[in-house]
């Protein structure tokens, strides 16, 4: 594959029909809530783009992220559209290392100087100089400050990228931040989630390819399509919540019968994500239909929240302590006070007999 | 930390210390304080205290006939928005869910439907025991901000609640935080305004009933 191919001649040389592309970025602007029209204009306009130039750089995480997109249920378009980006960089796919590896990015870096898209997963670590996560002897603070400079736009992918996920999370011991706190003088688009869905980041990024511009972003610069409503608002359990039917644990009637899962501490209704309409596995399942409440895993801060099985109407923390103190001193106040009372007393009973 | 962290949080934990710690002080305060006592005679067939305590308070359940002007459906009203309140409180599964991370008991909720309904009565009930105070002259006359800070401080998490419950508005995890420091402020406010009633509405009519069981003709 040369960079000078356009996407529509490596489609049709494995054998991917235009018909094929038509349905597909139908789909994707059925998806993204775009005009009727917008799927003719996306499969012109990917047939005839040219691959573009991707550095992905994994930092603090998993992997998850990188399993989500690149081994999805079955071989789709989004995997060939994938395939399809110059992926210059990619720590756990490319096939170099070392020197080599590190070359192949300052290469890329060159070459696209100002066209190239950063892609990140893995939050940055920062205190002490971001020492506790390094490769080829740079730390990825370093590593992201470089790639960075001359990036035409950086993409967030996960909720550790996003939003400095699990290892954002109290206590925090490397100082975990998210991408968009280091780098503000480039647009970041965040695809949050834990792991993101697969259909998020490729129609984010055909959406890019196709219009050259960011799509409509939330007020946490995630694409509106695919965070838009919350998981509650989307939820075919949510009738269950309208009547006040509830599971109040996991192998209950209600639970049988899959009434809703506020009570086992779902926080579907403060999440954004597309779980709910697009699914996983090929749109088979997502966690609240498979039984389980949802964490919350595209929000910022969703492991400190107060705990995954605590319902959202109930307080965080353990106020018990604080409760308990208030009673003592409130009660000692009052003694107090009662007693200064009774001494006034006696001082004017003793006045009057005086 | 987002709103809702806040109000889930430390505006909960502090509002929750300062009503407990609020309502001992009061409470403690005032039932400890030197009584004085009774000298007068009682009059011939005065029940005991504990009789007249609980008379006195089962009489002024109800205005005495005859009810003066529009006393009947003041009094009724009245009972519309405290009964709402308690099958709002107390029949809200959401509202349940936070009483057991409070006290670890639980019971069986309501229909939301239901509760939701009960809500836009008891919202409708509390404004026109506002527009009462408005209207009536001697009422009137007799509020204070207090009263009318009682009244805010308890409407606003019933209509905050009412709209988070539908998702109007705003989306859902702003509406809940308003609904949550709508009550952190009710909490706060409660040892120290008019709504430490619920607490002393027991002391006062029924030392009222022990004061009139024992003195003068009873009524």
């Amino acid at each position: 594959m040369s960079e000078r191919d356009t996407i529509g001649e490596l489609l049709l040389r494995r054998g991917v029909s235009r018909r094929a592309l038509l349905k597909y970025t139908t789909y994707l602007a059925t998806v993204m809530a775009l005009p009727p029209l917008a799927s003719r204009v996306m499969a012109d306009a990917l047939a005839k783009a040219r691959r573009q130039s991707v550095i992905w750089l994994s930092f603090q995480e998993c992997t998850g992220c990188t399993e989500s997109l690149t081994r999805s249920f079955s071989p789709t378009i989004e995997d060939i559209i994938f395939d399809l980006i110059s992926l210059d960089y990619h720590e756990a796919l490319q096939a170099v290392s070392g020197t080599a590896a590190e070359e192949a990015r300052l290469a890329a870096m060159k070459e696209n100087q100002g066209k190239y898209v950063v892609v990140v997963d893995g939050s940055v670590s920062t205190r002490d100089g971001g020492v506790y996560s390094t490769s080829g002897g740079k730390t990825n603070l370093e590593v992201l400050k470089e790639t960075a400079e001359h990036a035409l736009a950086l993409i967030s992918v996960g909720t550790c990228a996003a939003f400095g996920g699990i290892p954002h999370a109290n206590p925090n011991p490397t100082g975990a931040l998210p991408v968009s706190d280091i780098i503000t003088d480039k647009p970041v688009i965040n695809i949050s989630g834990c792991p993101p869905i697969a259909e998020a980041m490729a129609g984010t990024i055909a959406y890019l390819i196709t219009f050259g511009k960011l799509p409509d972003l939330d007020h946490l610069n995630r694409p509106k399509a695919f965070f838009g409503d919350s998981i509650h608002d989307r939820c075919y359990r949510r009738p269950f919540y309208d009547k006040g039917l509830f599971a109040k644990s996991f192998d209950d009637e209600g639970a049988r019968k899959g009434w809703c899962l506020y009570e086992v501490g779902c926080k579907g209704p403060v999440t954004y994500n597309a779980c709910a309409t697009l699914k996983w596995n090929g749109g088979v399942s997502f966690p609240i239909q498979s039984g389980h409440g949802c964490l919350g895993c595209s929000e910022p801060n969703f492991w400190d929240k107060g705990g995954f099985y605590r319902p959202l109407s109930s307080h965080a923390g353990n106020p018990a302590a604080i409760i308990g103190g208030a009673v003592a001193v409130g009660a000692a106040a009052g003694v107090a006070s009662a007693l200064l009372a009774r001494r006034r007393k006696q001082q004017a009973a003793k006045e009057s007999q005086s | 930390m987002s709103l809702l962290d806040f109000a889930r949080g430390p505006a909960l934990q502090v509002a929750l210390a300062v009503f407990v710690g609020g309502v001992a002080w009061r409470l403690l305060s005032l039932l400890l304080l030197p009584w004085a006592r009774d000298r007068s005679v009682a009059r011939p067939g005065a029940p005991s205290a504990l009789m007249g305590a609980v008379h006195g308070f089962v009489r002024h359940l109800w205005p005495p006939k005859p009810a003066p002007g529009n006393a009947v459906f003041v009094t009724l009203n009245s009972y519309v928005f405290h009964f709402g309140l308690a099958v709002i409180v107390l029949g809200l599964a959401q509202h349940i869910l936070f009483l057991r991370g409070l006290f670890g008991v639980q019971w069986a909720n309501l229909p939301s439907g239901l509760v939701s309904a009960v809500s836009v009565v008891t919202l409708a009930a509390l404004v026109v025991a506002l527009a009462h105070r408005l209207v009536d002259p001697v009422v009137r006359l007799i509020s204070t901000l207090n009263d009318y800070f009682s009244w805010f401080v308890t409407v606003v998490p019933v209509a905050s609640g009412l709209l988070a419950v539908s998702h109007l508005g705003a989306r859902y995890e702003t509406l809940l935080a308003i609904h949550i420091l709508s009550v952190a402020l009710l909490l706060i406010w409660f040892p120290f305004g008019k709504l430490m009633h619920a607490f002393l509405v027991f002391l006062t009519r029924s030392e009222t009933g022990i004061l009139y069981s024992r003195r003068g003709g009873g009524i």
